[in-house]
């Protein structure tokens, strides 16, 4: 068997989810080959090469393949998976980040096969968990697909090392160009904090912190714990905070060592980003919030007097 | 323009689900059913389009059950123009549902495809993105933002660090991000216009398309319970237990 892990890059950097995706790779058991697709891809493809337990690194650098339009990396996946008439690769995995989850259902259908989306674990090189309706409930999924196509979450594996591997790398001439899609522009949210998803600590507010202003305080408390800032939906459709800052089933799904929840109710929708958590900490002054019933420490207490003090006791 | 737009019925986001006690599914009777919130994105920009006059007509497809047609008539009463039902009672996979919409869009040759990121019920977040790869069209995945100008369409789209703007070429096929748009509630007066208004039966059999899949779901679990909590009474307490028990900070 032999795995082909799609890297999660920006162009510039290697990202942490793909030391996670090689983790569940690994766990299907097989030779691990890693595809950087992008333009400009050196040090991205060298730091590939690095990854523990990589047998093989495919760089496909082309001006095609910039910004990773799906139009143009999905026929390349699909290509590299149908050479030696499908004998290529047994399974595709790349991480559930919006780059994965943008490219591989295009890829899946191509070679006209189910996809498994978001598993959290391995069962056997078939057989694999994932959650549905909102993480109320977890599927055990079985593929009889010759390829299998899987996205994976991120949390529900621990990294791989991101050094101590010495992997051939090698270049991949094939160029698709569809044509159908070109990069217009983005704008990026800047932060100096650690990444939502690959944060250790993460402190995030909810509509109880009532304005923009008021995230000061979990800025603060959030620097002094080399935290991350996270969101709930109330937050960000209320304007508090942009967008990419929000946990949960229609956001971003964390599982850091601590979660603190200052001023969130707890909705459906939030617990599904966060729950699988280690300790969660929440801090509302309602007592019948849904928080309470998942939260490992909870106080009832006002946050604006409770978030300073805890800031002050850390 | 035709805009052709794909809604699911999908047990209503509020209901909290119960699995059943033989691990065979979720227990799905007598519970609300609605549209899902991200099919409804959909719909309301396909009316947005039209009220702008670049679309001309919206085709609203399920595809699902017959009980689904209380989905295509509510898409209906909010603006659509007709409704398409291919009616299947089995749980289709994404791509299954892929290679229908395939087959209804080269019936009826929309310019644009909008379909919702992903249903709340299954999660795969795929139909959209297999459509495109069938259809051989660009897609603009979980759009914030669409703006149809000659033969391209401008999506902005909302990925992990922001936002990115794609340019495709029409036809395309864009999925829908919550903050898209708001959808619009149905007046009265819609709702009794919506039953008038031309609702088509099709069979996968007769669209000629094949549903067989390469997943099986083995079985459907609770997922584990979080042990129950304590209450602290004071911040003290709370940083005491977090460095003392937990070993967290």
């Amino acid at each position: 068997m032999t795995i082909l892990v799609i890297a999660e890059h920006d162009g510039k950097a290697l990202a942490p989810a793909t030391l996670n995706t090689v983790a569940a790779a690994a766990k299907i058991g097989g030779d691990i080959n890693v595809l950087v697709a992008g333009q400009g891809i050196g040090a991205v493809a060298e730091a590939a090469a690095k990854i523990a337990g990589v047998a093989k690194v495919l760089v496909a650098d082309n001006s095609a393949y910039a910004h990773q339009l799906p139009e143009n990396v999905a026929p390349l996946v699909a290509a590299l998976v149908q050479v030696g008439g499908g004998a290529g690769y047994s399974h595709i995995l790349a991480a559930a980040t919006s780059n994965g989850k943008n490219i591989l259902p295009r890829v899946a259908a191509q070679l006209d096969v189910d996809q498994i989306s978001e598993i959290v674990s391995v069962i056997s090189a078939d057989t694999f968990t994932r959650p549905i309706y909102a993480g109320n409930a977890i599927a055990t999924v079985q593929s009889t697909a010759p390829v299998k196509v899987i996205t994976v979450r991120a949390t529900g594996f621990d990294p791989v090392a991101a050094e101590g591997g010495s992997a051939a790398v090698e270049a991949v001439a094939a160029v698709h160009d569809a044509g159908t899609s070109s990069f217009v522009g983005e704008e990026l949210a800047k932060s100096d904090r650690p990444e939502l998803t690959a944060a250790k600590i993460v402190v995030s507010g909810g509509r109880g912190m009532q304005n923009g202003d008021n995230f000061k305080l979990l800025y603060t408390l959030a620097d002094k714990l080399g935290a991350a800032v996270g969101a709930s939906r109330a937050a960000v459709d209320a304007g508090f905070v942009p967008n990419d800052m929000q946990v949960g089933q229609t956001g971003k799904i964390v599982a850091p060592q601590l979660y603190i929840a200052v001023g969130i109710s707890g909705a459906i929708q939030h617990l599904a980003g966060m729950k699988d958590s280690k300790v969660i900490v929440a801090i509302n002054k309602d007592e019948e919030a849904p928080i309470f019933q998942v939260a490992d420490y909870g106080l009832v207490a006002d946050l604006f007097e409770a978030v300073p003090e805890l800031e002050r006791a850390i | 323009m035709k805009v052709l737009v794909a809604v699911k019925r999908v047990v209503d986001y509020n209901v909290k689900v119960r699995v059943k006690a033989d691990n065979s599914g979720v227990d799905l009777a007598n519970v609300k059913m609605s549209m899902n919130p991200f099919c409804e994105i959909a719909v309301e920009e396909a009316v947005r389009l039209k009220e702008k006059g670049v679309a001309t007509e919206i085709v609203v497809v399920s595809i699902g059950p017959t009980t689904a047609q209380e989905q295509l008539r509510t898409a209906l009463a909010l603006g659509a123009d007709r409704a398409i039902l291919v009616e299947s009672a089995e749980d289709l996979t994404s791509l299954a549902v892929a290679k229908l919409l395939k087959a209804v869009v080269d019936k009826e040759q929309p310019q644009l495809v909008i379909l919702g990121k992903q249903a709340i019920d299954s999660d795969n977040n795929q139909t959209g993105q297999m459509l495109a790869a069938l259809t051989g069209y660009g897609q603009g995945t979980f759009a914030s933002k669409v703006e149809v100008a000659g033969d391209k369409v401008a999506v902005t789209r909302e990925v992990d660090g922001g936002a990115q703007t794609v340019s495709l070429s029409l036809p395309a096929i864009v999925t829908t991000d919550l903050r898209l748009n708001e959808p619009r509630y149905a007046s009265l007066p819609n709702i009794m216009k919506a039953k008038k208004k031309p609702l088509e039966v099709l069979t996968p059999d007769a669209l000629g398309v094949s549903t067989a899949s390469t997943n099986k779901t083995l079985k459907v679990e609770a997922p584990a319970a979080r042990s129950a909590g304590i209450k602290v009474k004071s911040v003290a307490e709370l940083v005491e237990k977090l460095k003392n028990e937990a070993k967290v900070i």
